[in-house]
């Protein structure tokens, strides 16, 4: 106990910075999987088959198989088959690489939360516009938008916590987040090794950063909820 | 002149005949009912009416304007089938309120919309807006809804919702309301209330064409009544007519049906 209360700050210290990188990659995720996940929706929706039947499969695709095989391939794909390392050897390639690999795995989520929003709207809302005279746009930006907008909610929050937790998968490519932060105090750095505590504690970061998340999703949640 | 002139008008989907060759006249002020057993094409032709579906044939003319031709139909702007629309208005059998709006907000906001494009007309747009959210309130006010104003859908029972719908409707003062089983919808106990508000639109000679299945009603209010059969006009008079002295046996057989059940 005391030994731990010793390692404590240093400890801390790289946990913080592990923890910086995961929570890069969670927005940069965030910020990339929700445009790309709209136009994913789209084009499974489209009237063009051929489109909405090569999206549907790619999403089927990479939602049917592991993050962390897809992780691998985007990062060692290019360089050890194409003999084309377009990612670089250091933390930047593999920030780029991880992130990538990210954004494409939950924009495919993404997407059928969309889908789901938008397909869940009546038709009735849409001819009830029409029958008043109203555009097109006008009806999607007046009528639908905040009824999507409420339906996508909870399970965008479901996914959004997940993304928290599953940042940790990039620890496959060496991504120095904060489980590869808490692991190398295994094998020995600054000054500390074989100490297996520092990587349990990172669990207490993921909860609170969950449950803040959870609280604001919550509230958001909450603010929708005068109209049913 | 009559205000409303339906010609010939036709309509498959895909291979399946839905309407055929429906003529009829709706002299204004007056309330037609539209009768006849479940699929056989009522609120196709209502839809039809409000450019929801396209028929394949004929012409509808309003006022003895023509607002809808087959044969001309294809070349026409978004913003021209939207003006010609609100000749019409429709309430849904299942009202189709925004959920997101008040009843006041929903009565409200098309007139809005259509304000914000049409630029000026000389008065300051505030004084504008402030007559159409009078005039809403004033029709939910007719509608028995003085005291619901500001609730959600969510928080009216099926009859306000539909008393709502019918403001709604109103507040665009189309040329002919449409209704399409408003009642159907609703439990049985509340049904009055609707039939209630459609009766009073009647005694102020408003145009309406109403699909129903309220045959008492139907024969009450209503100045003329069409039956309809497998896509057709089977029969079409005034109330007495149609109801005391049907012609066709199609007819008689529906109405015994009522009669029995
Ligand atoms: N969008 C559509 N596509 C194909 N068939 C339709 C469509 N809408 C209605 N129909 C068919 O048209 C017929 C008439 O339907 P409808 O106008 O709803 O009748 P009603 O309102 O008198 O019950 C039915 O056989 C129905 O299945
Ligand atoms: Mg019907």
């Amino acid at each position: 106990m005391e030994m731990i209360l010793q390692q404590l700050p240093v400890v801390t210290a790289a946990l913080n910075e592990g923890f910086l990188q995961t929570l890069k990659l969670f927005f940069v995720t965030l910020i990339g999987a929700f445009p790309l996940g709209l136009l994913i929706a789209f084009g499974s929706m489209s009237r063009l088959k051929p489109l909405s039947v090569v999206t549907r499969v790619f999403v089927w695709i990479i939602r049917g198989s592991p993050l962390m095989i897809q992780l691998l391939i985007i990062y060692y794909f290019p360089g050890l088959v194409l003999k084309n390392p377009i990612w670089g050897g250091g933390e930047t390639g593999r920030f780029n690489a991880a992130a990538l690999a990210f954004i494409i795995n939950y924009a495919c989520y993404f997407s059928e939360i969309y889908r789901g929003g938008i397909q869940g709207i009546p038709v009735g809302q849409e001819e009830a516009g029409l029958v008043l005279g109203m555009t097109r746009r006008q009806i999607f930006f007046r009528v639908k938008l905040l009824q999507m907008i409420k339906a996508i909610v909870p399970p965008m929050s479901n996914e959004i916590i997940t993304l928290v937790k599953d940042t940790s998968l990039a620890r496959i490519i060496a991504l120095q987040e904060i489980i590869w932060a808490g692991q190398a105090f295994m094998k020995g750095s600054h000054g500390i090794s074989g100490a297996i505590w520092p990587l349990f504690f990172t669990a207490v970061y993921y909860l609170v950063c969950n449950g803040v998340l959870t609280l604001l999703l919550g509230r958001l949640e909450k603010r929708l909820s005068y109209f049913r | 002149m009559a205000l409303l002139e339906v010609e010939n008008i036709r309509k498959s989907f895909g291979k399946t005949r839905v309407l055929t060759d429906i003529s009829f006249n709706l002299e204004k002020g007056r309330t037609l009912s539209i009768i006849g057993s479940s699929g056989s094409g009522k609120t196709t032709l209502l839809r039809c009416l409000n450019f929801l579906e396209t028929p394949d044939h004929g012409i509808i003319r309003v006022g003895g304007e023509t607002v809808f031709n087959a044969e001309t139909w294809n070349n026409m702007s978004e913003k021209e089938i939207r003006r010609r629309r609100l000749h019409f208005g429709l309430v849904f059998q299942s009202f189709n309120l925004f959920p997101q709006y008040t009843a006041l907000e929903n009565v409200c906001l098309a007139p809005e919309l259509l304000l914000n494009e049409e630029a000026g007309q000389g008065r300051p747009k505030k004084e504008l807006l402030e007559e159409i959210r009078s005039r809403g309130a004033a029709l939910l006010t007719d509608m028995g809804l003085s005291d619901r104003m500001g609730s959600y859908p969510h928080q009216l029972s099926g009859g306000q919702c539909q008393r709502v719908a019918i403001a709604r409707a109103l507040a665009l003062r189309p040329d002919i309301l449409c209704f399409d089983e408003p009642t159907s919808a609703l439990d049985p106990e509340l049904t009055g209330e609707v039939l209630r508000v459609i009766r009073e639109l009647a005694e102020k000679n408003t145009t309406m064409v109403i699909v129903t299945h309220e045959m008492a009603f139907a024969r009450d209010v209503c100045h003329h009544v069409i039956f309809m059969d497998d896509g057709r006009i089977c029969e079409q008079g005034p109330p007495e007519e149609v109801f005391n002295n049907p012609q066709q046996d199609r007819t008689k057989q529906f109405l015994a049906r009522y009669r029995e059940g």
